[in-house]
């Protein structure tokens, strides 16, 4: 039994950047800002690979949802051991309008599409920490989801996966075909081999946009306003613990 | 004249042995064209690396921060690094052969390929690290990987591009640094064999080299004309590779004196011809010199970044260090300076891949580094103030390592020869003259 996967990517702003606010106060500054492949999603695409590794899966679909860029990502995904890539082609001007549900929509009629057993994503971008596209993916495919994976086991026409929640670790069993969220400890990503960046450049990458799915960018969500986060106050010393319970409370922390 | 039709062929400049080195004759029509296309291409599209370069580069920052990075400090404290477990991550990954031929493990890539590699080994934490990892890709391989056997190429480049076989360069003398020709390592035809005698000195990866690649005198004759390249393998009987020699920095590279005592050694093992061994080696420099220049460019971009970020937050009479001017003037010129080396170095590379002779450039990008590795850290530790000095920190760390620069693979002094003879200001008479002195001596 051999899997098609279906592995979402998607380009963000690089985690060691430092983030500056807009001067209009709804987004962040991206133009010449580093960007590089969500960390989730490196996760994601590695658990791919592997699968194929152990002969699990029989392919590896990286897909992308941005601008021209966005095929930089699909090949940093191609060079770890995708097979093809898929673009689906955002402009720029509109990649403000993205959002969770429109990817979902986009993912599930490639799955469809593609005839993909498997669909995995990172559990969330480091952008919008939405942490929802996974979710929305598997219930418009109407396919059962396990989010937060640690773990990731193949049994007969299922998948055995430990889950990363508050209260500890969760086993589930989910019946093919399913979509899955990669946690952070799911796997180390392999650093692309040189030969494999090199390979990665011959790999095929089709280019549609959203309306050859099916899909339009109508607007559900508004920014309001981007913000720094507050700037860290001086502590204060307290004599005793009375002291401190009545500071917090006059404080409205309690 | 049969060495010279080959080695235009190999090298891609038209080398005639009545000249002397640095008067390289002009390179072919085509290949001028070439070489203009590289530039041009390049220029058409304002960036230097493409999206693979990129790539290449990002694959191996990644591979530097969880494998290297966090063992640098302890590794500079131990003053030793574990060569041959980094190496053969490194060339795991393929990383040690990428401009090497495919048929031993190499990617066969142009020669961008490798200046991107270099750019990306600076983001190192130290300068010794880089430095032993160009020995092994770019500064004792080259004439092995050009002129080698097929059976040298399979016993000592294939294991090297594989990162299972530590090299280190054994050219300098205690008695001959910059006057490579003046070296008195001795490997004398014996039978089938040869014999050498002599020293080495300085020899970066000393210790932890499976094998040497070695120049040594193999003939009488004119001292160009009589030294040849020899794989030696580190365990003949014979070698003795002594007391560790202790820097002033680079200290997690092994650093060796070795001595030969009647070493004995194929002849097979001599790369290429017989007394081509110095003409090699020139060639290897240029390669070594073009390398080492791009590896500094990352060490220079940090050393003024760190410092920006510690000026900015470090408050002198009421205000931050960075808002004096003489301050972020003085690291606004620095900076404007590594960008004008860095260019510099992308063109030299264009014309290289094209196929021309770039040693003048060479010269004037290692002169130019060597300035900069001196004037950047030093300008920066001092407005890092009592900082600097102190504690154990990058700008301080890259004060003692990048010293070497000006001093190492080719001396400043070397550098301002080479120019002045393409420039035609070199006096005849001091060369003529030092020749005739040493022909006296000899």
């Amino acid at each position: 039994m051999s899997l098609r996967v279906l592995v979402g990517c998607k380009r963000v702003i690089d985690y060691a950047v430092k983030i500056r606010v807009r001067p209009d106060k709804l987004g962040v500054v991206t133009d010449g800002v580093k960007h590089s492949m969500n960390p989730f999603d490196e996760i994601a695409i590695e658990e791919a690979v592997r699968l194929k590794e152990k002969k699990i899966a029989k392919e590896v679909v990286a897909v992308s949802c941005g601008p021209t860029q966005a095929q930089e990502t699909i090949r940093t995904a191609l060079a770890m051991g995708a097979d093809r890539g898929i673009h689906v082609e955002i402009p720029a001007k509109e990649m403000e309008k993205l959002e969770p549900l429109h990817v979902s929509k986009i993912l599930a009629k490639l799955a469809e599409q593609e005839q993909a057993e498997l669909v995995i994503v990172g559990k969330q971008a480091i952008d919008d920490d939405s942490n929802a596209t996974a979710q929305m993916t598997a219930a418009l495919l109407d396919w059962p989801q396990a989010t937060f994976a640690s773990k990731l086991e193949k049994t007969d026409g299922e998948l055995e996966v430990t889950r990363e929640v508050d209260g500890g670790l969760e086993t589930i069993k989910v019946k093919l075909p399913a979509v899955v969220s990669s946690d952070l400890r799911l796997n180390e990503p392999r650093y692309a081999t040189l030969p494999n960046i090199m390979k990665a450049k011959k790999k095929k990458i089709a280019k549609m946009k959203p309306s050859d799915l099916g899909v339009n960018l109508a607007s559900h969500l508004e920014v309001i306003e981007v913000v720094d986060p507050p700037t860290r106050e001086a502590g204060i010393k307290v004599e005793d613990v009375d002291t401190l319970v009545t500071k917090l409370k006059d404080s409205g922390r309690i | 004249m049969a060495v010279a039709t080959r080695l235009t062929r190999i090298v891609g400049v038209s080398y005639s042995s009545k000249a002397s080195l640095w008067q390289v004759t002009g390179v072919t029509t085509s290949r001028r064209t070439l070489a203009t296309t590289c530039v041009r291409k390049w220029q058409a599209s304002g960036e230097f690396y493409s999206e693979q370069h990129l790539q290449l580069q990002s694959s191996l920052k990644k591979l530097i921060d969880v494998e290297i990075n966090p063992h640098v400090d302890q590794w500079e404290k131990e003053h030793h690094f574990p060569a041959h477990e980094v190496f053969k991550k490194l060339g795991s990954a393929g990383f040690l052969g990428i401009s090497k031929p495919e048929e031993y493990g190499g990617l066969g890539l142009d020669y961008g390929y490798t200046v991107a590699f270099a750019e990306a080994l600076g983001t190192i934490h130290c300068g010794g690290i880089p430095m032993a990892i160009s020995v092994q890709t770019d500064m004792a391989t080259p004439a092995l990987a050009k002129f080698g056997s097929d059976y040298l190429k399979e016993t000592f480049l294939r294991p090297t591009i594989a990162g299972d076989m530590v090299v280190c360069l054994g050219v300098s003398e205690p008695g001959a640094g910059s006057d490579v020709a003046g070296i008195g390592t001795s490997a004398r035809r014996q039978g089938d064999d040869l014999i050498i005698n002599g020293q080495k000195m300085w020899i970066t990866n000393g210790f932890q080299a499976d094998w040497m690649c070695l120049l040594a005198n193999t003939s009488e004759g004119p001292q160009h004309r009589n030294k040849s390249l020899i794989c030696l393998p580190m365990n003949t009987p014979g070698i003795h590779r002594t007391s560790r020699i202790e820097k002033i920095g680079m200290h997690s590279s092994d650093t060796a004196q070795i001595f030969f005592e009647d070493v004995r050694v194929p002849a097979k093992n001599i790369i290429g011809e017989e007394g081509m061994g110095f003409t090699y080696q020139m060639l290897q420099f240029q390669e070594e010199r073009l390398v080492g220049s791009a590896v500094c460019l990352s060490p220079l971009d940090k050393c003024i970044a760190d410092t920006i970020n510690y000026t900015s937050e470090r408050k002198v009479f009421g205000q931050p260090v960075l808002n004096n001017q003489a301050v972020h003037y003085t690291l606004a010129e620095l900076e404007t300076e590594v960008e004008a080396l860095r260019s510099l170095i992308y063109r030299a590379t264009a014309l290289y891949i094209g196929g021309e002779d770039v040693t003048k450039l060479v010269s004037m990008i290692k002169l130019k580094a060597g300035r900069l590795c001196r004037q950047v850290p030093d300008s920066c530790l001092q407005f890092w103030g009592g900082m600097g000095f102190t504690q154990e920190n990058y700008v301080s760390r890259l004060y003692r390592d990048m010293r070497l620069v000006s001093i190492g693979a080719g001396a400043d002094e070397v550098m301002l020869a080479i120019i002045c003879k393409y420039a035609g200001t070199l006096p005849k008479v001091a060369t003529s003259l030092k020749k005739k002195e040493r022909q006296a001596s000899n």
